[in-house]
């Protein structure tokens, strides 16, 4: 093959610019006509007046500056209020589900890739199976399944816990633990105004019980996706390695945490922004709650965007928080890949390395 | 032509009552049943296309026609003085008259027959004031049924603010936290601490009508579409509608209404106008009626219902007096967000809740008219 290419090189290689170009084409006409010209014409909603009457290009939109980025971000009112209980809820939904699913999903994948285990089909189907059914499907039945004498509360009475009334419950979870100590009220200290104009005292409510079941219903469906991003990636790892850790002397807790788990770093990267991307995007879900109900604790960024634009129709405020959402989305990833940034590269074998490169940077397009 | 329809019923009368017109003047009309009213309107009002004619909901309409979206062409109908005036008026923008309303519904309360006898209440113990309201729910209660029932939101409780004499806005003015709002709330605070008040949401039931339904509520204070739900889903439920008790500031409702928006600029508004007239005619209304349980909006034609219908009349007598819930432009993510502390009614502090009301109110208001 080699010297195939090299000894044609001469003649074939001259139109190579003009090649690449044409056949590179479609793929750049559709990318720029369905994402790039979007995103361009949402950044120019996001500083001007349009009210989504006619095309924001016309002469009735106008530039407004930051006016629709401040009215959420720094000026006191419902706005800003509405988008720091979004940011609130997304945050503990985010630092709840990711971890969460990533343990999960990797569990379940070491678990699949044991050589004893029977009926492996079985189960790598039956974990997978969440992820492949419509979202709305899903979060239909998890709605059935917590109501107050729903499944849920009915394997709770067995146990002799009175389940709460999960979707009607607008309580924090952090709240609900303080009022076990007698702490109902905010403390003083905490009565005060915190960033985004609500208090340090919601900020601390954590999660709602409403939110617990969403989160359960997240781990739920997307730990069977990662699951098999984690299964290829263990199959990747030769049986000569394992063999080598046990020659070490290794145990089975030392092989995977000091064997198995760096290996699968790279794959751990793609899971983690993976996770932390569809958790802060969550939108599906709130829908067909009712929009954020109970008492807004399900409220989140890009709900709270479709809703700005289509129902208050304040389509510079919706796109304005599309793109903090973006922003945060962004440097959480990139805070997350400077954590995870190989820190040893040198000590250890070139080769996984590069693989961690790769698929940083394949992520990083996923991002984009 | 796009709808928000409630059911096959109701697209299907409507494509009937189109095409009926159709033929008369040698049009076509699509009727287009919306999933999402709020969301195809929306994306075809940005994208140059919007329908020429569709569904405007009354907590919609302050928001579009501030936004320059609906061409107020209602006060050019030959029929526009035959309209309920609280509608028109919920309909109004900036004194101009925008949109033919096409129906209305107020709320009213419901009753299980079965359950009032069971009780030994007679007709004569229907409330007709907050005492009589607090005795008959009191009453009414058992291990297995609570006593009343309504969502937990602003389109609800209000109608006790009102009766208490409070009002959101009166003329140019927020007055959310006066005295008569405060004191409704504290009613409605009474009745779920005598615990013969409970929400639809603790009933397992998705609204008031369900919770009804279902029997766990002997009563509820809901519209005239009780009547299509319970007809379809639970049609061995015997109940009655009676007007809703008055409280010491007197009577008051909730009148909700839609109209038919025509977009602003439309190329065939006269076309459209004339099929708006068709549709408002009494008799149209009244086929309505028939079909999917509407109250026809002019006030011959509501007294025409009234009388067809006998057990609905409450409803017709309920908008005599009857307001429109507060509904100017940005109003609505402050009743959200009003709605969303009302789910902590239980154990918050009227005042406090009324006066983040106040201030959100005010900001929104000022927004609105500055």
């Amino acid at each position: 093959m080699a010297t195939m290419a090299r000894s044609r090189r001469g003649g074939i290689r001259r139109g190579e610019t003009r090649y690449g170009w044409l056949f590179t084409a479609p793929s750049i006409v559709i990318i720029g006509v369905f994402l790039i010209l979007p995103i361009a014409l949402a950044a120019w909603v996001s500083v001007s007046n349009w009210n989504g009457l006619g095309s924001p290009l016309g002469g009735r939109a106008q530039f407004i500056g930051a006016e629709n980025y401040a009215s959420v971000l720094t000026d006191p009112g419902l706005a800003q209020k509405d988008f720091g209980t979004s940011i609130r809820n997304n945050l503990y939904y985010v630092l709840l589900v990711v971890p969460l699913q990533t343990a999960l999903a990797l569990f379940l994948a070491v678990q699949m890739n044991r050589a004893i285990l029977r009926g492996r089909g079985f189960f790598r189907t039956a974990f997978y199976f969440p992820s492949v059914t419509s979202s709305i499907a899903i979060t239909t039945v998890f709605i059935f399944l917590f109501t107050a004498s729903g499944t849920i509360n009915s394997i709770l009475a067995w146990l002799g816990i009175n389940g709460p009334n999960w979707f009607a419950d607008p309580s924090g979870v952090i709240h609900n633990l303080l009022a076990g100590v007698g702490v109902t009220s905010p403390p003083p200290v905490l009565d005060v105004i915190g960033p985004l104009g609500i208090t340090w005292w919601e900020w601390l409510s954590g999660p709602s019980v409403a939110m617990c079941a969403l989160i359960t219903l997240a781990v739920f469906t997307t730990s069977g996706t990662f699951m098999l991003l984690f299964l290829a990636a263990l199959q990747n790892i030769g049986a000569e390695i394992d063999e080598a850790a046990l020659m070490d002397g290794a145990g089975a807790f030392r092989k995977f945490f000091s064997v198995t788990l760096p290996m699968l770093k790279p794959t751990l990267f793609t899971v983690l922004t993976l996770g932390l991307i569809g958790t802060w995007q969550v939108f599906d879900q709130i829908y067909l709650t009712g929009g954020g109900a109970p008492g807004k604790t399900l409220l989140t960024p890009a709900y709270l965007a479709y809703q700005t634009s289509f129902k208050d129709l304040q389509w510079g405020q919706g796109a304005a928080i599309a793109f903090i959402l973006f922003a945060i989305i962004v440097a959480l990833t990139l805070l997350q890949r400077w954590i995870l940034r190989d820190r040893d590269a040198k000590v250890r074998t070139p080769k996984p390395a590069r693989a961690a490169r790769v698929t940083a940077a394949v992520s990083e397009g996923d991002v984009r | 032509m796009l709808i928000g329809s409630s059911g096959d019923a109701e697209t299907s009368a409507v494509q009937a009552a189109a095409d009926a017109w159709g033929a008369e003047t040698g049009n076509t009309v699509e009727v287009i049943a919306a999933s999402d009213l709020n969301q195809q309107l929306g994306q075809g009002f940005s994208g140059n296309n919007p329908p020429d004619l569709f569904y405007m909901g009354w907590d919609q309409f302050q928001t579009y026609a501030s936004n320059g979206y609906l061409e107020p062409y209602a006060d050019s109908l030959s029929n526009a003085d035959q309209f309920y005036p609280a509608l028109k008026d919920a309909f109004t923008y900036d004194g101009k008259f925008y949109c033919a309303p096409k129906d209305f519904s107020t709320l009213g309360l419901i009753i299980n027959t079965d359950m009032w006898a069971a009780a030994g209440l007679t007709d004569a113990d229907i409330p007709t004031d907050w005492d009589g309201l607090t005795a008959a729910a009191t009453k009414l209660t058992t291990a297995d049924t609570v006593g009343l029932s309504f969502g937990q939101e602003y389109a609800r409780i209000g109608v006790f603010m009102n009766q208490a004499g409070g009002k959101l806005v009166d003329g140019d003015s927020i007055t959310a936290s006066s005295q008569g709002n405060v004191d409704g709330l504290k009613y409605v605070q009474s009745l779920i601490s005598a615990g013969v008040l409970k929400f639809p949401p603790q009933l397992e039931a998705g609204w008031g009508g369900e919770a009804f339904g279902l029997g766990k509520a002997a009563m509820v204070i809901e519209g005239p579409w009780i009547n299509g739900a319970l007809k379809n889903d639970y049609p061995d439920v015997k109940y009655v509608a009676a007007e809703l008790p008055a409280g010491p500031g007197g009577s008051s409702t909730f009148t909700f209404s839609n109209c038919w928006g025509i977009p602003v600029g439309s190329p065939t508004l006269d076309v459209t106008k004339s099929l708006v007239e068709y549709l408002t005619t009494d008799e149209q209304q009244l086929a309505f009626s028939e079909a999917f349980g509407v109250i026809p909006s002019t006030e011959s034609g509501a007294a025409a219902y009234a009388e067809k219908f006998p057990e609905n009349a409450s409803f017709v007598a309920g908008n005599d007096y009857a307001v429109s819930p507060v509904a100017f432009a940005g109003a609505s993510a402050v009743l959200g967000d009003f709605n969303a502390s009302l789910e902590g009614l239980a154990t918050a502090d009227a005042a406090t809740l009324l006066d983040a009301l106040q201030g959100n109110l005010e900001a929104a208001y000022t927004k609105a008219n500055g």
